[in-house]
């Protein structure tokens, strides 16, 4: 637990919002910087546990509506998260953990609800849900590239003018059919979700150099096939 | 059941006839086809087929047609019983089974999650029985906690008996809406689904299995009658007899189903033990467990649709010295997204020989590559077990698990295996 060189990934809240393949984005991290020589601690932060602020990658993932509005309320009475990202900790947060990150969110019945707060994002409820593949290209300024995951979700997101999109949707739906995803400062969220770092690993390496510095390339293995292969299925579409 | 009223009788034969030739064409087993048919003449087809009858309406995340065939097994100590084992487990299918056996008093119907509150309603079931509920198919199938709240208001207006897993939090919950109950400690492998309260949210002491409880609001695990000691491969029963269950399906997956089968039979007035006799005649369902010898190898079935099930395969697999073949594809009935690979722990694979195939093996790879897992690539069962057949000539078993598709890809290819 005392690890203090090791690079910190905090696992938001995996009783709540861990649906379909979240735990795959704190796998791929710990991964990829252990490959590099980076040493890591990953800490499970539970609904009932205080959030640490000393965390250097913060994870949420995604949830029912239920969990989802009790994760939020309880992010919120903690504080612990939104204090760990005014430090300039990095978070990344998919789905519905994406959702709450932001200023408001909708319920089942579209009523807004109050979000943690650090990502300047207002999210709502789309008419249709959004089932798919998706595919989009990253902003320029984050070094580009394209990402591609698996949406499944009903909201509709805004963006405000502290954050800019993470990317241009291609393929699919992702906020609004435009853009997919928001960033600000080191706070990233994105729709696609589950195991959006293993099917991206240059994103999941934009976090860690984020984080460490320059990191030296990998040998390139099972993750990139991946990635090729469903860029290339998205597209064929 | 043979005092149908004249449209309803029409509609029936209409449906079987529909049934008989979907299966002469050789489309299908006419199991949903038929009950298409019927339900366009009777709109009220299934509630006028189920009068009369002592139905038992079986659902559940997994194990929902093992479960049925081991029930409709014993109760077919009385004689004939209506059942859907076809696995078609939507109304269409409900009516064609009802159909084809006018005569039978007692009747099993697996029925899939989404359709229980509905079917409910139309049958009047004696009993409904209840497993599990973890997350499965999620780009297309309920959200499992908003499942339980309709499973739960719909018990609460009915006048059934429910036989339920105590072990499941939010199976238990849902039960615990029904105005009569029996409780069986079936286990719960795959808890990912419920570490948090059904009823406020709070985060559950789970601390001492099965147990269960509510820090926050009181809800608290049903106390059991019937109880399942995996360990000693027991039965216990309500009378506090211990039953060896000496099954012929492996694993405490299969031991669960067989309890809530046996608490199910004494609802209809079965004694466990003969229930269990009866049950042990089951080896196979619908071909899953079973095995196909092929090039000289016994190769043994697995079905895993969802992490939970993998977890339970995961569980009865041969001793390490037997290679194993994963194959995973993401149709439409697998659902289309592979996410879920990542909520299994492939960890209890390292140091065993892995395969692994089907149209997501490049997902398997990356994934059993992250946890560390050696595997090997391949199209076909064949092109295994001839590479391996070429380095250890006496070689006899090979586990295969694969997911629904991919499953019956490979049961077709060894000629649609029982």
């Amino acid at each position: 637990m005392s690890n203090t060189s090791a690079l910190r990934i905090v696992w938001i809240y995996p009783d709540l919002l861990s649906t379909y393949g979240d735990q795959g984005n704190v796998l791929i991290l710990k991964r990829r910087a252990e490959l590099r020589g980076i040493p890591t601690e990953v800490v499970r932060v539970n609904s009932s546990d205080h959030v640490p602020e000393q965390g250097d990658i913060y994870l949420l993932g995604g949830g029912e509506d239920r969990p989802q509005i009790l994760a939020a309320e309880r992010l919120r009475a903690d504080g612990g998260l939104a204090r760990a990202a005014a430090r300039g900790a990095c978070v990344f947060a998919v789905c519905a953990g994406y959702q709450i990150i932001g200023e408001t969110y909708g319920d089942d019945e579209a009523n807004p609800l109050p979000g943690v707060g650090i990502l300047d994002i207002r999210s709502g409820r789309g008419e249709s849900r959004a089932v798919g593949e998706i595919v989009a290209d990253i902003d320029p300024a984050l070094g580009g590239g394209r990402i591609t995951g698996f949406e499944n979700h009903q909201g509709r997101t805004a963006i405000g003018p502290s954050a800019r999109p993470l990317s241009t949707t291609v393929v699919g739906t992702g906020n609004d059919g435009h853009t997919e995803g928001a960033y600000q400062g080191q706070v990233l969220g994105t729709y696609l979700h589950g195991p959006a770092l293993p099917r991206n690993p240059h994103l999941a390496d934009l976090l860690l150099s984020w984080r460490v510095g320059r990191i030296a390339p990998l040998q390139p293995s099972w993750g990139e096939r991946l990635h090729e292969e469903r860029l290339a299925a998205a597209l064929r579409q | 059941m043979s005092e149908l009223p004249l449209r309803a009788q029409l509609a029936s034969v209409l449906g079987r006839s529909a049934a008989s030739l979907s299966r002469a064409t050789g489309r299908g087993d006419g199991s949903v086809i038929g009950g298409r048919v019927a339900l366009k003449v009777e709109p009220d087809l299934l509630s006028q087929l189920a009068r009369g009858r002592r139905l038992a309406l079986v659902s559940a995340t997994n194990g929902k047609t093992t479960t049925t065939r081991l029930i409709s097994q014993a109760l077919r100590e009385f004689g004939e019983v209506a059942t859907n084992e076809h696995g078609a487990n939507m109304p269409t299918g409900h009516i064609t089974a009802l159909s084809n056996s006018m005569s039978a008093v007692n009747g099993v119907l697996e029925v899939d999650e989404k359709y229980l509150p509905q079917v409910l309603v139309a049958t009047q079931p004696a009993f409904v029985v209840l497993m599990n509920l973890s997350r499965d198919q999620m780009d297309r199938a309920s959200e499992i906690n908003l499942l339980a709240k309709k499973w739960r208001t719909a018990l609460g207006k009915s006048n059934t008996h429910v036989i339920a897993n105590a072990d499941d939090p939010l199976v238990a919950w849902a039960g615990l809406g029904a105005p009569h109950a029996t409780w069986v400690s079936a286990g719960q492998r795959w808890k990912e689904d419920s570490w948090c309260c059904p009823e406020c949210g709070g985060h559950l002491r789970r601390d001492r299995d099965p147990y269960w409880e509510c820090p926050e609001c009181g809800l608290s695990r049903p106390q059991a009658t019937w109880a399942v000691d995996n360990d000693s491969d027991v039965l216990v029963t309500p009378q506090g007899e211990r039953l060896k269950l000496r099954l012929n399906l492996p694993g405490d997956a299969n031991r669960a189903n067989a309890a809530i089968a046996a608490a199910t039979a004494a609802g209809y007035g079965l004694h466990p033990a003969r229930t269990l006799e009866r049950l042990r005649e089951v080896t196979s369902v619908a071909g899953r467990y079973t095995s196909v010898v092929t090039m000289g190898v016994e190769v043994r079935l697995l079905l895993a649709k969802n992490p939970a099930g993998w977890l339970e395969s995961f569980a009865v697999l041969d001793p390490p010295h037997t290679p194993v073949i994963l194959s995973v594809n993401a149709q439409v009935p697998d659902g289309r997204d592979t996410s879920w690979l990542w909520d299994v722990d492939y960890r209890v694979l390292r140091g065993r020989r892995v395969f692994v195939m089907g149209e997501r093996r490049t997902d398997l790879a990356l994934r059993l590559e992250t946890d560390g897992v050696h595997f090997e690539v391949a199209d076909r069962v064949d092109e295994v077990l001839g590479r391996l057949k070429a380095e250890q000539p006496g070689i006899t078993k090979v586990d295969l698990i694969a997911n629904y598709t991919a499953f019956q890809q490979i049961r077709t290819a060894y000629g649609r295996v029982q």
